[in-house]
């Protein structure tokens, strides 16, 4: 979707601030933050691709203006309640009024370590002969989803070259939205700056993306 | 924020939804078990040994996780080279995607607005702010993490550093030269993400 997290190429956001020895949290919440997001991500009740689309859907001046783990939170409370963990009435009380749903698992303690070594991986077995080559001229396509896709607008209809077949990966746009994993081919694509930006782009510049199979089409 | 991620935790907490020790196992591993030093290491370890280094081009996955840096947000990576002609960069302009296994939670200035938008537009102005002015001839590939693979950006290795062994190598490389917008072994950029600021 053409969501406020699209961010490439757009412009008004000031300079980029290093902070000198930053610290991982700057508020003891943040902390808090992270481990809830991923203790319910142990649930199994939604995708990667889901959840990202919770934030991506947080109103634009909303989601601009909230620092990060703020995003993160308003994205697990719309999951939880959409999954139907919590209610509104709850989220807002911030005590149980009744019974939910109940997860496939829960994060205890001890199985942190396991679940943060394992991870989730999103690659899946091979089931067709891939359509791109490496080397081989592609066009993105020009779509405008109202739905999750994670090809940015910037690099939609443009002309790119296949710089390397990655692997058969889980499809974002269909995942997150409980179509299944329908995984396809995952490819670099690879543009000059000058395609992208036009005129007054940086002639040293190249930019790639990692592109699934049905987001390109033969040149 | 504070009242309202407390007031979700006791809530989920009270429905037997999550257990807060489980968050602490959480927050004391990114806080001191997973972090740039990993990343640090397998950097060095490829200035060291051209067999590791030819490895980590090939399987980037394979040749990190030999070293005891697998997991989340790191389960498929890719290392890039910078070489005398070109300097990579890595951005995720959708979310923050980053590598978590080897660089540990993102700084604050990779999730925000201003280098989502302007790191594949305007690389150079970027860099520039970091304190790093690229000559003119360097090309610059941007890398956006658009979909599940993790980039680790490997520096040149500094020149006169033929001497060294892996450990002092290791102390060269910052957090900011394995997304790219330093350099190793630059005493000026190093603040913003040397493993000592960490």
């Amino acid at each position: 979707m053409n969501g406020p997290h699209d961010l490439g190429g757009q412009m008004g956001f000031g300079p980029v601030a290093p902070e000198m020895n930053e610290p991982y949290f700057h508020a003891d919440w943040e902390k808090r933050a992270l481990g809830i997001t991923i203790s319910c991500g142990a649930f199994g009740a939604w995708t990667i691709d889901e959840s990202r689309h919770a934030r991506e859907n947080i109103p634009p001046a909303d989601y601009l203006s909230a620092s990060y783990y703020e995003i993160w939170i308003r994205g697990v409370e719309t999951l939880l309640e959409r999954h139907g963990f919590v209610t509104r009435q709850e989220l807002l009380s911030g005590r149980k009024l009744q019974e939910g749903a109940v997860p496939k698992r829960v994060l205890k303690a001890e199985m942190v370590p396991a679940a943060l070594a394992k991870g989730g991986p999103c690659d899946r077995p091979v089931e067709a002969a891939p359509l791109f080559a490496t080397g081989e001229r592609v066009k993105t396509k020009n779509f405008n989803p109202a739905t999750h896709t994670r090809l940015p607008r910037y690099a939609r209809a443009k002309l790119g070259v296949v710089e390397a077949v990655q692997g058969f990966f889980v499809f974002p746009d269909d995942n997150a939205h409980g179509k299944g994993e329908n995984p396809q081919w995952l490819y670099t694509i690879v543009f000059d700056g000058g395609e992208i930006w036009g005129e007054g782009a940086d002639p040293s510049l190249t930019v790639s993306i990692d592109a699934w199979e049905s987001y390109l089409e033969p040149v | 924020m504070q009242a309202r991620v407390k007031a979700l935790e006791t809530l989920l907490t009270e429905k037997g939804l999550i257990d807060p020790a489980a968050i602490d196992a959480i927050v004391e591993t990114y806080e001191t078990k997973v972090g740039p030093r990993n990343g640090a290491r397998v950097v060095a370890k490829a200035w060291s040994d051209p067999d590791f280094a030819d490895w980590l081009k090939r399987d980037a996955t394979a040749a990190i996780a030999s070293l005891g840096f697998t997991g989340r947000q790191g389960e498929h990576m890719r290392a890039v080279f910078n070489t005398a002609e070109t300097h990579n960069l890595v951005v995720c302009t959708l979310c923050s995607c980053y590598p978590w296994s080897v660089l540990g939670l993102p700084p604050v200035w990779y999730k925000a607005p201003a280098y989502r938008s302007r790191a594949v537009i305007d690389p150079r102005g970027v860099l520039a702010e970091f304190g790093l002015v690229l000559p003119e001839e360097k090309k610059i590939r941007v890398w956006d993490s658009t979909a599940e693979l993790r980039y680790l950006v490997i520096p040149e290795r500094p020149e006169g550093t033929e001497g060294m062994d892996e450990t002092a190598l290791a102390g060269l490389v910052s957090r900011d030269a394995m997304i790219g917008t330093a350099i190793a072994g630059s005493s000026k950029i190093s603040a913003a993400g040397s493993p000592e600021a960490l």
